[in-house]
């Protein structure tokens, strides 16, 4: 086992490098916005890796609900967990491009607004978690993911009526048809290294949140066997 | 005894209990006359200004008291182990959760009706748009407030400091309910912008959160 977390981790390292000298040298540099655009290899993968996580959050979920199996709740906790991580990724270097591109920090547009409102669910997602008292965490945890899930469509819609009654700066989605190959082939690259990246992080979390539902487990087994010594009979 | 008859018995049962000790009533009550004034001082507006802002403020001042009764909710039946007794009762959980949810929707609803002769006076206002039609506004608003907020507070006094936990759940699972209730009653007041969109999206928003309230409630009140 340590010996295949050693070379995947190899691995995605090397990836990580060839799409990193692959995004800030070998792309072309955008004409309007300039070197300022390469944030974007970093910005939109961050984003698709964070939403996958979550998407895993939720269905694991849901598997936890229908057949209360620990594994699905580890497997919630762990993308949960690197989840937010990515997120706040996202709203960092969301930011430090749009104040160059757009002048402002911040907008309240619908795709910022339902990223922020996803980490704001996930946070307090993961503090339920660790304030609920034990045995009863997943169930409730994988209850709010389920509510927190279903929140986002009205987020998204909600804002889009909200705010386009004003002008806004224009969200530069991906590259368009116009886009270099080049531009493509790094953003993809990129995509696939945080993939890899985020998948090694989560199975690494995944296998210790096992390794802790194992020892809760004995511990609990073990008070059940032995004698017990303080309660006089 | 059927659903419809055991929510009815446990909605009486607590409707009775609040008459008698009026905990929830006068605790919001007084925090949300104390919202309400801090909130004059603050802004100290007009009346032009206090048109635009005054759905905003209205509402964070019902969705900050709402927490205080739904915090309430269930602490009153985790004394004697009441909650307990429910569990290996063959009584339906879904009945508990409609009484308890309707239960809290009277309270907030009376807290609304007290206090909103008390926003028109300290605000000045007065309505341009369709006044009646912040009637459903407050109904609907409500009931996505104190609907999942019931089912939070269920799932909040399984934790550790529950009175801080309910609205570190509530507050971001209903922001897109807050913002179209006060988009609502600001197109309202001022009488410019659409509000049917916004009507629209919390009865949307309430049928599919009562939906999943519903399913979910007995997981939660089993969870052990």
């Amino acid at each position: 086992m340590r010996r295949t977390f050693v070379i995947l981790a190899l691995l995605t390292l090397g990836l990580l490098s060839y799409a990193l000298y692959e995004g800030l040298v070998a792309a072309p540099t955008e004409q309007t916005m300039g070197e300022v655009q390469r944030i974007f290899y970093y910005h939109v993968p961050s984003a698709v890796t964070a939403f996958t996580l979550f998407l895993i959050n939720f269905a694991a979920s849901i598997i936890y609900l229908a057949r209360r199996s620990p594994t699905a709740d580890a497997l919630a906790v762990s993308t949960a967990e690197v989840g937010v991580v990515f997120c706040t990724v996202v709203l960092v270097t969301g930011p430090l491009w749009a104040r160059p591109v757009w002048g402002i920090w911040w907008t309240w547009d619908a795709r910022l607004t339902s990223t922020l409102l996803l980490w704001l669910i996930y946070i307090s997602y993961l503090i339920l978690r660790r304030y609920s008292t034990s045995g009863q965490t997943p169930v409730i945890a994988a209850v709010l993911a389920v509510f927190g899930f279903l929140d986002v469509p009205f987020v998204y819609v909600a804002n889009r009526l909200f705010r386009t009654q004003h002008p806004q700066p224009v969200y530069f989605g991906g590259p368009g048809s116009g886009a270099d190959p080049r531009m493509t082939h790094a953003l993809l690259m990129n995509m696939a290294a945080f993939f890899c990246f985020a998948a090694l992080v989560v199975w690494l979390r995944f296998r210790l949140e096992r390794a802790r539902q194992d020892f809760d487990e004995t511990e609990a087994l073990e008070a059940l066997l032995q004698p017990d010594a303080r309660s006089p009979r | 005894m059927s659903l419809g008859e055991i929510t009815r018995v446990s909605l009486a049962k607590d409707l009775r209990l609040e008459w008698r000790s009026k905990d929830a009533i006068n605790s919001m009550l007084f925090f949300a006359l104390l919202v309400v004034v801090i909130f004059s001082f603050s802004f100290d507006p007009t009346a032009e200004e206090s048109r635009h802002i005054a759905g905003g403020i209205v509402w964070v001042a019902f969705l900050f008291a709402a927490v205080v009764a739904l915090n309430q909710t269930w602490a009153r039946e985790l004394r004697n182990q009441v909650l307990d007794a429910y569990r290996v009762s063959p009584a339906p959980a879904n009945a508990l959760f409609i009484s308890k949810a309707v239960g809290n929707f009277i309270f907030v609803a009376v807290l609304e009706a007290l206090m909103a002769p008390l926003f028109m006076v300290f605000y000045n206002l007065r309505s341009i748009g369709p006044a009646y039609e912040l009637v459903v506004v407050a109904v609907l608003a409500t009931w996505a407030l104190v609907a999942n907020g019931t089912f939070f507070a269920a799932m909040s006094i399984r934790t550790r400091s529950r009175e801080v936990m309910l609205p570190l759940i509530l507050f971001p699972i209903s922001i897109p309910a807050l913002l179209a209730m006060v988009s609502a009653t600001t197109a309202i007041l001022t009488g410019e912008g659409a509000y049917r969109f916004w009507l629209v999206l919390l009865v949307v928003y309430d049928v599919v959160f009562t939906t999943v309230c519903l399913l979910l409630f007995e997981t939660v009140l089993h969870a052990e």
